[in-house]
């Protein structure tokens, strides 16, 4: 139970403080422009927001989401509240735990403050509101794998700075090793073999199965398996700085 | 009750504590005094259980904290030496996040922060938040939620670092109090401290411990009636040792 309790206090210092409202409020903007400027929502009619709309998510999440995870245990690490995390009758894993669940649930609430889209497109066309949803899904899932990269980050740092900038490299990593034009790129480069398992660790292949609606057993390892072995690796992190 | 056997820890190549074995009985304040770097920190860093100790045990009222580190937590009240706190919390809210994660829930809790609130001479500032305190109240906040739960033993890292003299008055008969019932474990740098709340003091160079009485037996084995010089004698300069 410790670790809802954590979760609370987590969430409750995402609001007390200017951090949330402000990457919420920037996604929101962003996410808009970029809807009805480069994804031409208007103009092509995208009902199913396929390209117009969650298309941007992932570049928008590479730079917004280690904005939420930096602190997660930077902050703790720099404050010395660590120390008291640790000598309290609880375990790492519902420190990890709690703190994961409390940043997704920002992203989740920033996610649900986009729902005027959805209401626009019902009224304006007949879309696929089971596509929709697994876009929606598709977000939430890179964002939470953003988010535990950012959090393993975090994990070997005491310094906020250092860990925005490590994540977001690594989040545009993922973003960028798995992008068409740039795999076309490589392939020409590299060996097949080498490009493959370069963009085995992009986002878009599972990004874009769920984002067209279609749930495959793949994306589903491998979003479980790119968030926990993040989570497990701050675990690993975190007893190693004690011994 | 505290029962610190062969505890050892080496950090690399350097040996931080050295086989340290001492215990401490309810209606007993030990004292624990060294230079700084001598071993005191991670010695209680050990026995609270956020650092795992590389051989030895410590035992708190017969439960190891290496084999039952989360059942032996549930025993320990721990001031960290810095104080550690969380900023953007109020000091209730901070009290009320520690008395929920130890287990406390309902009336108890709220009990249980009324209580500590008024032993540490909380009151005016309970509804602060904390990054505007004054160190004094830092300090005691984090003193407040070491006793929470009302512990068993009390592990308290410099206790009254940082306090002007009435709060180190203050502090010093607070220990003096709790100890007439639990087991307490404090270390300082200020001998007379040792005189006005301890009922025996070890002093630890280097890792060992080289002197170990009531506060007359060490006063008496000093030959001069000085603390101060006894602690010279036994322990080693900053000086010698980098020589």
């Amino acid at each position: 139970m410790s670790f809802l309790t954590i979760y609370k206090r987590e969430l409750k210092s995402y609001f007390t403080q200017p951090t949330a409202y402000a990457v919420i409020v920037i996604f929101l903007l962003f996410s808009m422009i970029m809807t009805f400027s480069f994804g031409q929502f208007i103009k092509v009619g995208d009902a199913s927001l396929e390209w117009s709309f969650f298309f941007w998510h992932p570049w928008l999440f590479m730079l917004l989401a280690p904005a939420v995870g930096m602190k997660l245990w930077a902050d703790e690490q720099r404050n010395g509240t660590v120390e008291l995390l640790g000598t309290f009758p609880t375990s790492t894993w519902s420190a990890i735990l709690g703190k994961f669940l409390s940043a997704a649930t920002v992203w989740l609430i920033a996610l649900a403050l986009t729902f005027p889209i959805v209401i626009t497109v019902n009224y304006l066309g007949e879309p696929d509101n089971g596509a929709i949803a697994a876009g929606y899904l598709g977000s939430f899932l890179v964002c939470c794998t953003f988010l535990a990269v950012t959090m393993l980050v975090s994990a070997f740092t005491r310094d906020q700075v250092v860990c925005l900038i490590v994540s977001v490299f690594v989040c545009v990593l993922m973003v960028l090793c798995s992008y068409d034009d740039l795999v076309m790129q490589f392939s020409k480069m590299a060996p097949t073999s080498v490009v493959e398992a370069f963009t085995s660790f992009g986002v878009w292949d599972h990004f874009s199965s769920l984002n067209r609606g279609l749930f495959r057993v793949q994306d589903a390892v491998w979003f479980a398996s790119l968030i926990f072995i993040p989570l497990l690796g701050t675990s690993a992190i975190l007893s190693a700085k004690r011994a | 009750m505290i029962e610190v056997e062969s505890l050892t820890k080496q950090f690399g190549t350097k040996l931080a504590v050295d086989n340290l074995s001492f215990s401490v009985k309810p209606g007993e304040v030990l004292g624990f005094l060294g230079p700084n770097g001598a071993g005191k920190s991670t010695t209680m860093r050990m026995v609270t259980g956020f650092f795992p100790p590389t051989s030895g045990d410590a035992k708190i009222c017969g439960i190891s904290i290496v084999d039952n580190p989360a059942k032996a937590k549930t025993k320990i009240g721990y001031l960290p030496e810095s104080a550690p706190l969380y900023q953007d919390m109020t000091v209730t809210s901070f009290l009320k996040f520690c008395a929920e994660i130890r287990g406390l829930r309902g009336s108890r809790k709220r009990d249980a922060v009324e209580r500590a609130i008024e032993t540490c001479f909380l009151q005016n500032v309970a509804r602060q938040s904390i990054d505007t305190l004054s160190k004094g109240y830092r300090h005691r906040t984090c003193l407040a939620q070491a006793l929470l739960h009302d512990p068993e033993v009390l592990i308290l890292d410099e206790p009254t670092d940082g306090l002007d003299p009435n709060q180190k008055y203050e502090v010093r008969q607070l220990i003096k109090r709790l100890g007439t019932t639990k087991a307490i474990l404090f270390s300082t740098h200020i001998l007379e401290e040792v005189e006005a709340a301890c009922t025996r003091a070890v002093i630890v160079d280097r890792g060992k411990i080289v002197a170990d009485g009531t506060p007359a037996e060490l006063i008496e084995q000093s030959g001069t009636g000085s603390l101060t010089d006894l602690f010279r004698t036994v322990t080693t300069r900053d000086t010698e040792a980098a020589a």
